[in-house]
C-alpha cells in the first residue's frame, strides 16, 4: 500500500507528559475504507493517540498524514476540514442546545454559512434538511427539540456519533462508542456502526472485545503506549502476547 | 420567535408613547437606560452567548464617547461623522485588544480584559493634552440629524430609542444566525467545536470585535446624552456595573441585559436620593443575584436551568 | 545628574515592586490552588491599610498595626471563602460577581467608617528619613519595604519547598484532584492559602499606607496592578510573582517618570509582548 492509498498514516508518533511516555513510537497505516479496532488495557494510551491524531494535542515526536498530506502541525479544525471526525469517550456535546441545534453545528461546520450573521438559522432550509436527515438515520429525529442535557446516556452516545457523521467525514475516529451502554443498547450501537458507509475509514477504540472484533477486519493492540500487535483480526487474536495481556480482562 | 417580536414591538410602542408625557427626570433616566442598555447587550454577546467574561468593556464605550467629545468640541464634526469615527475607533481598539485577549481563556481572559480596560482609563486620565485628563471634556452639544435638531429631551429620547431598537435588532439577528449558533456552541464546548472543524479563535475574535463595535456605539450616544465625558466613564466600576446588568437581566437573553440596565439605572438614581450607601446596596445586589437568581430575571422567567 | 535619576527611579521601581509582590504573591497562590478569581483582593489591601491606620493611631505601635491588619483581613478572607466562595468552585462568572459584590460593600463600609479623606499610616521614627549612598538619597522606609518583601518571599519559598505544608500546597497547585486522591485535605489547604493571601495583601496595605497612604479607591486602583503582575509572572508561580512584581514596578515607575502621559501604556506594551510570546505568563504553569 502506498502512502497515497492510506487514509491515515502514523510514523513513529510519540507523546510524553513530563516523565510519562503516554504514546511511544507508534507507527501504523490505515488504508482507505478499512475498519480497524484499537484495543489495549486501560491506560495503554489509546485516547491519547486519538487526541494526537485529531489534533487536540500536539505530538512530542513523529508525523501524522491524512490521505498523504502531512498534518502533524495542523490544528484540529484544519484536520476536520480535511475529512477527519471523531467522537469522545466522555460524551462531549452541547448540553444547553437542542438535539437539532447540536446537529446543525456539525452540519454547518464545513460551509461558509457558519459565518452568516444576518439571517436566522431557520432560514437555511438545506442545512436543516441535512441535519434532520442525519438525525433520522440514527433514529433521533423524534428528539430534535429536546435539550441535550435531558437526554438519556444512550441517546447522548447516539448523538455523539451523529455529530461525527454529520460533516460527511472520510476518516472516523470512534472512542469507545459503547461506553456506559447497556448490553441491549450496545447491540443497537453495533448495528448502527455495521451500517456505516463502507467508504468511510473507521478507527475504533472499544473495550467490548466482541463488538470490536466483530466490526473490524484489522486490529492494532496498544500496551504502555507501544504497538505490540498489528494486523488482520484472526492473526492478532491468535497472538500469544495479546492473549497474555487479556488473560485478566 | 414571532411572539418575542410581538412583545418587542409592543414594548417599543409603549416607550414611544410614554416618552413625551413623562416628567423630565424619569425621561432622562429612561434615555440613559437605553444607552447603557446597548452597552450591556454588547457585553451579553460575549458573556451570555460566547461564554467569555470580559471586565473591560468600558474601554470601547469610552473610546466611542471620547471620540465624539473631542470631535464635537474641537472640530464641530456632525452627527454622522462622529458616529462613524467613534464606532470605527472603538472597533479598532477591540480588534487590537482582541488579539491579546482571545488567546486566553476563562480567568486569564477576565484579567487581561480588566487590565486592558485600565489602559484606556489610564490614557483618558493621563493623556491630558488629548483628553483633558481628570477634568474631562465638557460642552458636547446635542446633535442635529439631517436638519432635525435633537437637542431637547424628547427628540433626543426618540433618537436613543430608535438607536437602541436598531442595535437590539442587529444583535438579535446575530445571535440567531448560524454564526450566533456557533458562538453558543463555543460556550457549550470549545473542544467539540474544534473537533467539528470550527476555527474557534477566529469566531471568538470576530465576536469580540463586533461586541466592541456595539459598545462603542453606546459610547457615542453617551457623549451626546451627558454632554460631558470623563475618565469616570471608562473606569473599572463602569465595566463591573455593566457585568451586573447582564447578570441581573439574564446572560444569553439579550433583552435581559436591556432590562438589567434599566433596573440598575433606576435603582442607582432612586436609591441615591434616600441614602448615600448606594455602593453597599449594589454590592448586596451582586451577591443576591448569584445566590438567588443565577440565571437572571429573564432567565428565570423563561424557566432556564443553569 | 542623569545617573542619579536612573538610580533613584530604579530604586523606586524596585520598592514599589516589593509592595506589589506582597499583594500579588498571595493572589497568584490563591489562584494556583483554588482557581478562584478574587476581585476583592484589592479590597484586602485597602482594608488592611485602614485597620492598620486605626491601630497605629490608637496604640502608637507600628508593629501592632502590621499584625492587626494582617490578622483582621486574614479572618475576613477566611469568612469570605468558607461562607460564600466555597459554593462557587469553577463558576467564573459567579466568583467574579460575588467578589465584586464584596469589594463594593467593603469600599462603602470603609467610606462609612473612615470617611473620604486620605490618611497616611504613621511610621516609626527609626524607619523615616533617608540614607545617603553614592550621592543619592534613599528613603529608609522604602528600603524597609524591600527588606520585608525579601523576607516574606524567602519565607514563602522555604515553606513551599521545605515543609510538609508547603509540599501539600504545591501538590494542590499541580493537581488538586490528585492531591485529594492521595489524602491531602484540599479544602483546608485552600482555606489556609486564601487566608495567607489575604493577610499578605493586608500587610502590603499597611506598609503601603505609610508612603502611598490609605484612601477610598485604593482598592480598585491597585487591583489591575496585581492582575498584571500575575498575568505577566504566571498564575500559581512564586518566582513568577517575583519577576512580575519587579517588572511591573520598574516599568510603572520609569513610565511615569519618562512618559507621564502614556504611563499605563508603558505597562501594557510589555504585558502584550510577553503574552504574545507566552500566553500563560513568564513562569505560568496553569
Amino acid at each position: 500500500m502506498t502512502a497515497m492509498d492510506s487514509a491515515l498514516r502514523l510514523d513513529n508518533v510519540s507523546r510524553s507528559f513530563g516523565g510519562l511516555q503516554a504514546v511511544d513510537g507508534v507507527t501504523l497505516t490505515v488504508g482507505a475504507g478499512e475498519r480497524r479496532a484499537l484495543i489495549g488495557p486501560n491506560g495503554a494510551g489509546k485516547t491519547t493517540l486519538f487526541n494526537l491524531i485529531s489534533g487536540a494535542m500536539p505530538c512530542s515526536a513523529g508525523r501524522i498524514s491524512l490521505f498523504g498530506r502531512d498534518v502533524t502541525g495542523a490544528p484540529a479544525h484544519r484536520r476536520a476540514a480535511l475529512g477527519l471526525a471523531r467522537t469522545f469517550q466522555i460524551t462531549n456535546l452541547f448540553p444547553d442546545l437542542s438535539v437539532l441545534e447540536n446537529c446543525l453545528l456539525a452540519v454547518q461546520a464545513h460551509t461558509p454559512v457558519r459565518f452568516a450573521m444576518l439571517r436566522p438559522v431557520s432560514r437555511y432550509g438545506a442545512l436543516l434538511d441535512r441535519a434532520r436527515a442525519v438525525l433520522a438515520a440514527l433514529a433521533l429525529e423524534s428528539l430534535s427539540d429536546a435539550v441535550v442535557r435531558n437526554l438519556s446516556h444512550g441517546e447522548q452516545r447516539q448523538l455523539e456519533i451523529a455529530l461525527a457523521l454529520a460533516g460527511g467525514p472520510r476518516v472516523l475516529l470512534l472512542d469507545e462508542p459503547t461506553a456506559g451502554l447497556s448490553p441491549a443498547e450496545s447491540r443497537l450501537m453495533a448495528e448502527l456502526l455495521r451500517r456505516l458507509d463502507p467508504a468511510i475509514t473507521v478507527l475504533m477504540i472499544e473495550h467490548d472485545m466482541d463488538i470490536a472484533l466483530e466490526l473490524s477486519e484489522m486490529v492494532t493492540v496498544l500496551h504502555y503506549g507501544r504497538v505490540i500487535a498489528d494486523g488482520p483480526r484472526e492473526q492478532v487474536k491468535a497472538d500469544p502476547q495479546v492473549k497474555e495481556i487479556y488473560l485478566g480482562a | 420567535m414571532g411572539r418575542r417580536a410581538l412583545l418587542a414591538a409592543a414594548a417599543l410602542a409603549v416607550l414611544a408613547l410614554v416618552g413625551p408625557v413623562l416628567p423630565a427626570y424619569p425621561l432622562t433616566l429612561l434615555t440613559q437606560a437605553l444607552i447603557v442598555g446597548i452597552l450591556a447587550m454588547s457585553l451579553d454577546l460575549l458573556l451570555g452567548y460566547s461564554g467569555m467574561p470580559s471586565l473591560g468593556h468600558a474601554a470601547y464605550f469610552g473610546v466611542g464617547a471620547y471620540a465624539v467629545a473631542i470631535m464635537t468640541t474641537e472640530r464641530q464634526v456632525g452627527l454622522i461623522g462622529c458616529l462613524v469615527v467613534g464606532i470605527l475607533l472603538a472597533t479598532l481598539t477591540a480588534a487590537v485588544f482582541g488579539l491579546l485577549a482571545i488567546r486566553a481563556a476563562g480567568t486569564y481572559f477576565l484579567m487581561i480584559t480588566l487590565a486592558l480596560g485600565m489602559v484606556v482609563w489610564g490614557l483618558a486620565f493621563r493623556w491630558v493634552s488629548l483628553t483633558k485628563g481628570d477634568n474631562g471634556i465638557s460642552g458636547v452639544p446635542r446633535p442635529t440629524l439631517l436638519g432635525l435638531e435633537l437637542i431637547t429631551a424628547v427628540p433626543f429620547f426618540y433618537f436613543c430609542l430608535v438607536s437602541a431598537a436598531v442595535a437590539w435588532v442587529l444583535m438579535g439577528l446575530l445571535v440567531v444566525s448560524p454564526f450566533g449558533l456557533g458562538l453558543r456552541g463555543i460556550r457549550g464546548s470549545e473542544s467539540r467545536m474544534q473537533a467539528l472543524g470550527y476555527n474557534v479563535w477566529l469566531h471568538k475574535y470576530v465576536a469580540f470585535v463586533l461586541s466592541g463595535a456595539f459598545a462603542g456605539f453606546a459610547g457615542t450616544l453617551w457623549a451626546y446624552y451627558n454632554g460631558f465625558v470623563s475618565p469616570n466613564d471608562v473606569q473599572l466600576v463602569t465595566s463591573v456595573e455593566t457585568l451586573l446588568m447582564v447578570a441581573l437581566g439574564g446572560p444569553g437573553t439579550l433583552i435581559g441585559s436591556m432590562l438589567g440596565a434599566g433596573l440598575i439605572v433606576f435603582l442607582k438614581n432612586f436609591v441615591s436620593v434616600y441614602t448615600k450607601r448606594w455602593l453597599l446596596i449594589l454590592g448586596g445586589v451582586y451577591i443576591g443575584v448569584i445566590l438567588f437568581a443565577p440565571t437572571g430575571i429573564v432567565g428565570a422567567l423563561r424557566g432556564r436551568r443553569r | 545628574m542623569r545617573t542619579e535619576f536612573w538610580i533613584a527611579q530604579a530604586f523606586n521601581g524596585i520598592s514599589y515592586g516589593a509592595l506589589l509582590f506582597l499583594l500579588a504573591s498571595g493572589l497568584s497562590l490563591i489562584f494556583g490552588v483554588m482557581r478562584i478569581v478574587n476581585l476583592a483582593h484589592g479590597s484586602y489591601f485597602m482594608l488592611g491599610g485602614y485597620v492598620g491606620l486605626s491601630v497605629a493611631l490608637y496604640t502608637k505601635s507600628y508593629t501592632l498595626a502590621l499584625l492587626a491588619g494582617a490578622v483582621a483581613i486574614g479572618l475576613v478572607g477566611i469568612g469570605m471563602e468558607r461562607l460564600f466562595l466555597r459554593r462557587l468552585r469553577g463558576e467564573v462568572l459567579g466568583q467574579v460577581l460575588m467578589t465584586i459584590g464584596f469589594a463594593l460593600i467593603f469600599q462603602d463600609l470603609a467610606l462609612l467608617i473612615w470617611g473620604g479623606d486620605p490618611y497616611t499610616v504613621p511610621i516609626p521614627k527609626m524607619l523615616s528619613g533617608t540614607v545617603r549612598f553614592g550621592g543619592a538619597a534613599f528613603p529608609i522606609y522604602r528600603i524597609f519595604i524591600v527588606a520585608v518583601a525579601f523576607v516574606v518571599g524567602l519565607a514563602l519559598w522555604l515553606a513551599l519547598d521545605r515543609t510538609r505544608a508547603g509540599a501539600m500546597i504545591r501538590a494542590a497547585v499541580d493537581d488538586a484532584e490528585m492531591a485529594g486522591g492521595v489524602g491531602i485535605n484540599v479544602p483546608r489547604v485552600s482555606l489556609a492559602v486564601f487566608a495567607l493571601g489575604a493577610a499578605l495583601a493586608a500587610l502590603g496595605g499597611v506598609i503601603g499606607g505609610g508612603f502611598l497612604g490609605v484612601y477610598p479607591g485604593a482598592d480598585f486602583e491597585v487591583l489591575p496592578y496585581a492582575f498584571v503582575v500575575v498575568i505577566v509572572g504566571g498564575l500559581g508561580s512564586l518566582p513568577g510573582a517575583v519577576a512580575g512584581s519587579l517588572l511591573v514596578g520598574l516599568l510603572d515607575n520609569f513610565g511615569k517618570a519618562l512618559f507621564p502621559e502614556l504611563s499605563y501604556f508603558t505597562l501594557f506594551a510589555p504585558m502584550a509582548i510577553i503574552l504574545a510570546i507566552r500566553p500563560t505568563g513568564l513562569f505560568g504553569r496553569v
